[in-house]
């Protein structure tokens, strides 16, 4: 009897010190390319979190986790391929954080991810497409689709009494998505869209464009577009021209650069923009400050989130290995269970092992939808007084 | 009531900011064409002439601005023009002493001089960065409007509204002084004389004793005044952005190759066509069939305004097809 007792509880450490491995996770963002300037910090959110949870021994019988990066670039789809690539085939990831940009994440999930069953969640590729790509489960994004902003601006408009508007959008993957996903929106809730028209930016002149807009009408106008490029064009234009006084902007276009630039004259105009907010977004702020990176550049808390997701679901699962753990993200991220906040990433782990759930709100208040991406949460601004103003979070 | 409805619609949205964008249009053609006329080549780096010069004109309306001096209504880079207009001058004239001067004693071919100035605009393109930044500028200050929308619609009850913008106005009248004084130092003066027969004939023109580099130079002067000033205005009435400025030698070139290269009344006449051309074949004319009392069901539009650009570059390849050295006989290579 004694014998038999020794020997299980022997069995049982045994069995706890096979379970402990080195996890490695992928980290695929655009380090060089056009967005270089935010990847830093995001990169740095996504090891904060892995290292959080390799301190804390308690993933997984006390597996350590160890980053891995990739620069994939952000516009160049073959060398994002080729990047994670490298990070599932040679240095065997189980999972990746990324990728950044919404066309290299499409190649590299199509061509690495699902074929060779890898968990890959985005932190930042926000377009329409990648909601209806054929995933078999491996992709999640902690940011919001851009489908989701049509939809919240369409709401917006509407709820400021505005049934008629006018819609241009820079010509391109983004431009075209948002304006497309809120004119649908907006026809399906009631409203009317007068024209829906292209413009490119870095032109010289926007009066074509304008008198176009004007002449299809509409009480105000959507401008999907960037705040330093032709978007402002087209304000400018149609405020010369006095085509159009109300003006809706989305996150492309909510920036100061706007406000500097036409202060008053956007009294009437609002817009909204993805941006967290409250208790969790404060706490992964201040972990930032302590390690040394700014927590509200942008994405960086969404890189957070990502990462710790991977994880957590790891817990849930009690089990690394991708095609087992994809099942439980979307469990680990929403209720119902205890909440989690940034820092506490420990205390979820405890909480997973001994089976309880958990509801992970992290650094941008992370709730998945359907197909595995965030609900989104927007906040509302106008720019009353020349300024921008928050007004709500929606 | 509605005919006037439908004549203010259409001027507030096609003729006057066809009419502004075809003077900045013009004025660039004008610099273009007569560098070509005259120098026989075709300048790239003139885009970037207008936006190094506009930088220089804002660095120094800024120091006007901070000393004190306007011009009150009017925008004080007015004043820093003529400034501006020296010192691009000065650097100009020393890319033709460094650059060109050579190619030339050479009797180099046109392409190498067209090349040259590929390279000069590359340099240019970094300097004016490195001066002045790759950010939007604001520089427009005094009055924005000579008439907004609000008080045409208070004046005259109208439904539309007419808007005409100070620096629209001024680009007009900058315009039409810059052309008639540019033809009539053609047509009077001595040294513009001097300039069309170097032009005509450069043999002949040497032989009864016409300095050659005098007139390079004041090709170079001439033009480079005609380009800053473009520049300005078109800063004036958009923004400055540096991209823009290389942005802009597209159409330019259009306008200049329409109205026939190396013929200045073509440039002027060009970038009318190629502005009007943008504007009004892709304008909607529902508008305006309403006003006239039809109920159309579309935009009655032409062409979306994604093609405008093919519709000045149908009219370039018809004007070639058709007359090869545009519409106002220019000189074909």
């Amino acid at each position: 009897m004694k014998k038999l007792l020794l020997a299980s509880a022997a069995g049982a450490l045994l069995a706890g010190a096979a379970g402990a491995e080195e996890i490695k996770m992928g980290i695929s963002l655009g380090l060089t390319g056009p967005l270089e300037s935010i990847s830093p910090a995001m990169q740095k959110g996504a090891e904060l979190a892995m290292k959080e949870v390799s301190d804390s021994g308690k993933l997984l019988d006390g597996s350590t986790v160890t980053p891995v990066v990739a620069d994939n670039t952000c516009i160049d789809a073959a060398a994002s391929v080729a990047a994670v690539t490298r990070l599932v085939t040679a240095e065997g990831v189980k999972g990746v954080m990324g990728g950044m940009c919404s066309g290299e994440t499409i190649a590299s999930l199509e061509q690495v991810g699902v074929p060779q069953g890898v968990v890959m969640i985005s932190p930042s590729a926000t377009s329409p497409a990648l909601s209806t790509i054929d995933d078999k489960g491996f992709f999640f994004r902690t940011s919001p689709s851009d489908a989701r902003q049509g939809e919240v601006m369409a709401d917006i408009v509407l709820e400021r009494g505005i049934n008629s508007v006018a819609v241009t959008y820079t010509n391109n993957d983004y431009g075209k998505g948002l304006a497309d996903s809120f004119a649908d929106a907006y026809k399906a809730k009631g409203g009317t869209v007068t024209v829906v028209s292209a413009h490119d930016d870095g032109k010289a002149d926007y009066s074509a464009e304008v008198a176009a807009l004007a002449a299809a009408g509409g009480d105000a106008l959507v401008v999907a577009g960037y705040a330093d490029q032709g978007g402002s064009g087209v304000i400018q234009g149609s405020l010369d021209t006095g085509a159009f006084e109300v003006f809706v902007l989305p996150d492309g276009m909510v920036n100061n650069v706007l406000v500097e630039k036409f202060g008053t004259q956007l009294e009437n105009s609002f817009g909204q923009n993805p941006s967290a907010e409250g208790e969790g977004h404060d706490k992964f702020d201040a972990l930032a400050k302590e390690a040394g990176f700014d927590g509200t550049s942008a994405y960086a808390g969404e890189s957070y989130d990502a990462a710790a997701l991977m994880l957590l679901a790891m817990q849930a699962a009690k089990s690394s290995d991708p095609t087992v753990y994809k099942d439980k993200v979307m469990e680990v991220a929403n209720e119902p269970g205890e909440k989690i906040y940034p820092g506490e990433l420990a205390k979820g782990l405890e909480l997973l092992a001994a089976g309880q759930d958990i509801d992970y709100v992290g650094a941008t208040s992370v709730e998945l939808i359907e197909p595995g991406e965030s609900a989104g949460v927007y906040r509302e601004v106008d720019f009353k007084g020349g300024k921008l103003n928050v007004i709500g979070y929606r | 009531m509605d005919m006037l409805n439908a004549l203010v619609a259409i001027l507030n949205f096609v003729v006057i900011p066809a009419a502004s964008y075809g003077a900045q249009l013009a004025l660039g053609a004008l610099g273009v064409t007569l560098i070509y006329g005259i120098l026989r080549f075709s300048n790239f780096a003139h885009g970037d002439t207008m936006a190094f010069g506009a930088a220089l004109v804002i660095l120094i309306t800024w120091g006007l601005q901070a000393i004190g001096i306007g011009l009150g209504p009017l925008p004080t880079a007015l004043l820093a023009l003529p400034f501006g207009i020296a010192l691009t001058a000065v650097f100009i004239l020393g890319t033709d002493r460094v650059v060109y001067r050579f190619y030339r004693s050479k009797r180099s071919a046109p392409i190498i001089l067209v090349m040259a100035s590929v390279g000069v605009m590359f340099i240019m393109n970094g300097l004016t960065r490195l001066i002045i930044g790759v950010d939007e500028i604001r520089f427009d200050d005094g009055a924005r409007f000579l008439v907004s929308v609000q008080q045409f619609r208070a004046w005259t009850g109208l439904s539309e509204g007419l808007s005409l913008r100070v620096s629209q106005a001024l680009t007009l009248v900058v315009t039409a002084l810059a052309c008639w004084a540019l033809f009539r130092f053609l047509n009077r003066s001595r040294a513009g004389k001097a300039m069309r027969a170097y032009s005509d004939n450069e043999d002949l023109a040497l032989l009864s004793g016409i300095d050659p580099e005098r007139v390079v130079r004041l090709t170079w002067l001439i033009a480079t005044a005609l380009a800053v000033t473009a520049g300005t205005l078109y800063g004036l009435d958009k923004s400055f952005k540096v991209f823009n400025y290389f942005q802009i030698l597209l159409p330019i070139f259009a306008a200049a190759i329409v109205g026939g290269l190396g013929n200045p009344l073509g440039a002027v006449a060009g970038g009318f066509i190629v502005a009007f051309s943008e504007v009004a074949v892709t304008y909607p004319w529902r508008k305006i069939a309403t006003y006239l009392g039809f109920e159309p069901q579309g935009l009655l539009q032409l062409l979306s305004t994604e093609y405008k650009f093919a519709v000045s570059f149908v009219i370039l390849i018809v004007v070639l097809l058709f007359r090869p050295t545009g519409l106002f006989r220019g000189k074909s290579v």
